[in-house]
């Protein structure tokens, strides 16, 4: 797995005092590991600050309800450190145009 | 401080938005019920209430950051330390500053003093979402108007 994924995992073990050997790339952070969104807002604070990224919840969250995503799209923790490394890239490819 | 209407803060000393601080003032009331509670022989400033004004604190820096498109609500309460006693009649300098402005929530420290004394500090958390109700964004622009928010930070800003 990436080490975006393992410092996700490190994050939510931390954040959420959750076992990290019960923490899986195929977890759902809602459905399996019960992070509600109070704690998710830490976890949203931590990877912020970890990455220097801003992770768009409120477009994650409205996409979900208006049936544009699925929960899985953005909450299992495969996926969200893809999210998160396309967030990434972004952010360099924008430092790099010096915009 | 106007207690029974939850109004801790008296006065915006300053707000800046490129640094994302803010300082205010409140004046501790002499008396109050509050303090018949806590405590009967020894009155004190409540913990709790010192908290709230740590929080309307950053929340007024919030919703100049937001232009008063969006209304902070607490969600949470970290590393909150009650450093000292705050006695009725004393003046508070409150200081907040973001630590971060995530996508529908916000992250403030904030310390509390009395003179040069740290009374206390915490770590806050709110969310932040598009003002529910047209009332309440009239009763803030009614209260940032009494405790005299500088519109022209925004406007400038």
């Amino acid at each position: 797995m990436s080490s975006t994924y393992d410092q996700i995992a490190n994050i939510i073990a931390e954040t959420c005092d959750i076992p990290r050997d019960t923490i899986k790339p195929e977890s759902h952070a809602i459905d399996d590991l019960g992070i509600d969104s109070l704690d998710f807002l830490d976890i949203a604070f931590a990877i912020d600050k970890a990455f220097g990224i801003k992770m768009p919840l409120e477009k994650w969250t409205q996409e979900v309800n208006d049936g544009k995503a699925t929960t899985e799209q953005y909450f299992v923790l495969k996926n969200l450190a893809d999210r998160i490394d396309e967030l990434v890239a972004a952010k360099n490819a924008g430092a790099g145009t010096g915009s | 401080m106007q207690l029974d209407y939850f109004q801790l803060i008296d006065r915006i000393v300053d707000l800046n938005l490129d640094t994302k601080t803010i300082t205010v003032e409140a004046q501790v009331p002499a008396a109050s019920t509050i303090f018949e509670g806590h405590f009967p022989g020894y009155p004190i400033m409540p913990g709790v209430l010192l908290t709230e004004a740590m929080a309307q604190s950053s929340g007024w820096l919030l919703l100049g950051l937001m232009k008063f498109e969006r209304m902070p609500f607490l969600a949470m309460i970290k590393e909150a330390k009650m450093r000292g006693f705050v006695n009725p009649s004393e003046l508070l300098t409150i200081e907040a500053k973001v630590e971060h402005e995530g996508s529908g929530f916000a992250v403030t420290s904030a310390k509390i003093r009395v003179g040069k004394d740290l009374k206390c500090n915490a770590e806050l958390t709110f969310r932040t979402i598009p003002f529910p109700s047209p009332d309440l964004r009239g009763y803030m622009d009614a209260m940032a108007n009494k405790i005299g928010f500088p519109m022209q930070a925004i406007i400038n800003g």
